[in-house]
């Protein structure tokens, strides 16, 4: 079997995702895309460093983490608040979807230049991480409900991972599990403070989010 | 073994705080916690033994900073059982038990000897933060809180991504992307060098935007505005000194690469533009919390300016970090009483203070006088010794750039400070003000004042060689 070949199928599915996401309005669609996005990533470990314990740990954790419990808790969360569809983008979706495009053909094109080492020059680990990177930044920008912003921070996250991908066997397994877990925590903050957003406003809109200015 | 005290002491309180029942009793914990914690770093600075393993270790920055920390921390802790007075039947668990892991994860961020621990302890410390800052419940709280939790996920984030570009430069330049702090500086100048400025940018820009640096400060004045006073002096004191400890570790290793002059570079350009920022919003500031959260911004441009500049002036920045914080206790705990007996932050219905409430506006008074530079106050010792340095290393432009700033931010602040407390008093105070001075909220920011003055007037040799230590970590051998 040819691990190479199936992590770049899973890299290029992730980037399939990460337009898909820029794409659809509908909330539970994306968080399930996202969880999914998650959940690919957490084999690569396994994948690209064989069963040692580290890896197992690693790709089982994130597994837990991103494939599970996160969208438990975002699904909970949208529940509560009533809300199933991004309403006011501040871009509309199609703008969002071609910047996408453009940007993951940017991250290809820039990884091209940058000073590689010779067994990263023809894997997909470097454009791919970038154009993760850029999707969520895209959808932390353009997207206006506390949700949609979550998820661009979990996409974001989940470009940082395919990067970190590269370490694995620099970072010690605590202070990855450090890392997951302040991951989980966030993601759980951000969901109670959602909640008392949505309880004071009756929307989870952070354009209401502005009367706090000079 | 000491050193692991002094993280579980706060998380154990927090457990304790956490389980027993009785929201009278639980205030007690925190400064049980502060005090205790005070006391093994005192140990511990007063010992020899400071690395505990790979991972865990203090070294001069490190201790410098513990001791900022729990200082400001302890004096807090004494001010927040008055708070707690106040609203005794408001729900505390939650506050408290954030409370205490803040002290657990910024001890933490001060001894991680790995940058990834160092990532996790720097985001423990947001995340913890982020109640704090709601404790009052209400829209405009939780607009500070949530812009709070993102921008700074995000600016921690792109700190993670920065230090895995310098993993990479490692993995390129020796084989390995080890990310123990001192193997880094022993290996650095072998690394290749392009990732190694990516990743500094990256991770300037990260901690940058945990310490407030202009123009990454957009969450300050709002997080600063709304957080009980108790919060925001230990925000403003101590976590930002935290994330500055985060540049100074990225500034070592480029140091240790023979990279620093970029490195100076875009700190100079990071602190000059946090000075114009605050000086700008600085003027006709109308609410007193949101004026001390731009001092705030002026301050850390002063921090990165200082060690951007090097010798005399690395000394000058290590100081100030402890003279900051201390200026910024005894302001936002000062503000915190203001702010509680005319129920409004806003300088026109709060004139004449000092008439009504003569130890907390006299104190916020002082603050103010310390905070922008007056003799004999320990900030005017440490600006003027930074100021020192920028004259010595030939930077005449930027000492007068510098000068004329500080005096714009005196002036601005001096306006809204003066009127509030020196000015003809209200006409109609206040009924039935749910606040008056009392010696649990008065006597730290007195203290704290104190120190300030002693510090201004005569440096204690410890603190002189804890100071002169730090700074040399920081500087290169050409």
């Amino acid at each position: 079997m040819d691990f190479q070949a199936i992590i770049n199928g899973i890299l290029l599915f992730v980037l399939l995702l990460n337009l898909f996401i820029l794409g659809t309005s509908r909330l539970g669609t994306c968080i399930k895309m996202v969880s999914l996005q998650g959940a690919l990533l957490a084999l690569l470990p396994v994948l690209m460093h064989g069963t040692p314990y580290h890896a197992l740990i690693l790709s089982a954790s994130a597994l837990l983490l991103k494939g599970a419990l996160i969208p438990w808790l975002l699904f909970r969360a949208i529940r509560e608040v009533r809300i199933r569809r991004e309403i006011t983008p501040r871009i509309g979706f199609i703008a969002t979807l071609l910047l996408g495009a453009l940007t993951t053909a940017a991250a290809f094109i820039f990884s091209g230049q940058l000073p590689l080492l010779p067994e990263h020059q023809h894997s997909l680990i470097i454009p791919g991480s970038l154009a993760t990177l850029c999707a969520g930044a895209l959808l932390l920008i353009t997207r206006s409900t506390a949700i949609t912003q979550v998820l661009g921070y979990l996409m974001f996250e989940n470009g940082i991972f395919i990067f970190g991908m590269l370490f694995i066997k620099a970072m010690p397994l605590m202070i990855e599990a450090g890392v997951l877990l302040d991951m989980l925590v966030a993601i759980f903050v951000m969901g109670i403070v959602m909640n008392h957003i949505n309880r004071e406003f009756s929307s989870i809109n952070t354009e209401q989010l502005s009367q706090l200015k000079e | 073994m000491l050193l692991y005290a002094i993280i579980l002491t706060p998380l154990f309180f927090a457990l304790v705080a956490a389980i027993l029942p009785g929201r009278r009793r639980r205030p007690l914990l925190v400064p049980i916690a502060a005090v205790t914690h005070l006391g093994l770093v005192f140990q511990v600075l007063a010992g020899s033994n400071t690395q505990a393993n790979e991972f865990l270790g203090l070294d001069a920055v490190g201790r410098l900073v513990l001791l900022v920390v729990s200082l400001l921390y302890t004096a807090m802790s004494i001010y927040a059982l008055g708070y707690f007075r106040q609203h005794r039947n408001w729900r505390n668990k939650i506050f408290i038990v954030c409370l205490l892991i803040f002290l657990g994860a910024m001890s933490l961020a001060t001894m991680a000897r790995h940058l990834g621990l160092l990532w996790v302890a720097v985001e423990a410390t947001t995340l913890v933060s982020a109640p704090l800052i709601y404790y009052n419940r209400n829209r405009f709280s939780i607009e500070a809180t949530w812009k709070y939790l993102i921008l700074c996920s995000i600016g921690i984030a792109l700190a993670m991504l920065g230090i895995l570009f310098i993993a990479y430069a490692g993995l390129q330049g020796t084989g390995s992307g080890i990310l123990q702090f001192d193997h880094m500086l022993a290996v650095a100048a072998s690394y290749s060098k392009p990732w190694l400025r990516v990743g500094f940018i990256f991770l300037l820009v990260g901690f940058g935007t945990k310490m407030g640096l202009a123009p990454l400060h957009s969450w300050k004045p709002d997080a600063y505005g709304e957080a009980p006073g108790l919060v925001g002096g230990l925000l403003s004191g101590g976590l930002t000194s935290i994330a500055f400890l985060g540049v100074l570790r990225a500034l070592q290793i480029m140091g240790a690469a023979g990279e620093i002059d970029l490195a100076r570079q875009a700190l100079l350009v990071l602190g000059v533009t946090s000075l114009v920022f605050a000086a700008i919003f600085v003027i006709r500031q109308r609410d007193i919390k949101r004026m001390l959260a731009y001092s705030s911004v002026e301050h850390m441009g002063l921090l990165a300016i200082g060690v951007s500049i090097g010798g005399v002036a690395t000394f000058g920045a290590m100081f100030h970090l402890l003279s900051n914080a201390l200026a910024k206790g005894v302001l936002f705990m000062a503000a915190g009483n203001i702010h509680r007996f005319y129920g409004t932050k806003r300088v026109c219905e709060m004139q004449g203070s000092l008439s009504v409430l003569p130890v907390s506006s006299g104190l916020f008074l002082a603050g103010f006088l310390a905070i922008t530079g007056s003799p004999p106050f320990a900030p005017f010792m440490s600006e003027f010794t930074m100021l020192r340095g920028m004259v010595a290393g030939g930077h005449f432009v930027l000492t007068g750039a510098v000068l004329v700033l500080l005096a714009v931010i005196f002036i601005g602040m001096g306006s809204t400070v003066l009127p509030a407390t020196m000015g003809p008093p209200l006409e109609e105070p206040p009924d039935a003000p749910e606040y008056r001075d009392s010696l649990l909220t008065t006597v730290s920011p007195l203290v704290l004042m104190a120190a300030i003055l002693c510090f201004g007037i005569w440096l204690p040799e410890p603190l002189r060689r804890l100071f002169t230590d730090a700074a040399a970590l920081l500087e290169v051998a050409k």
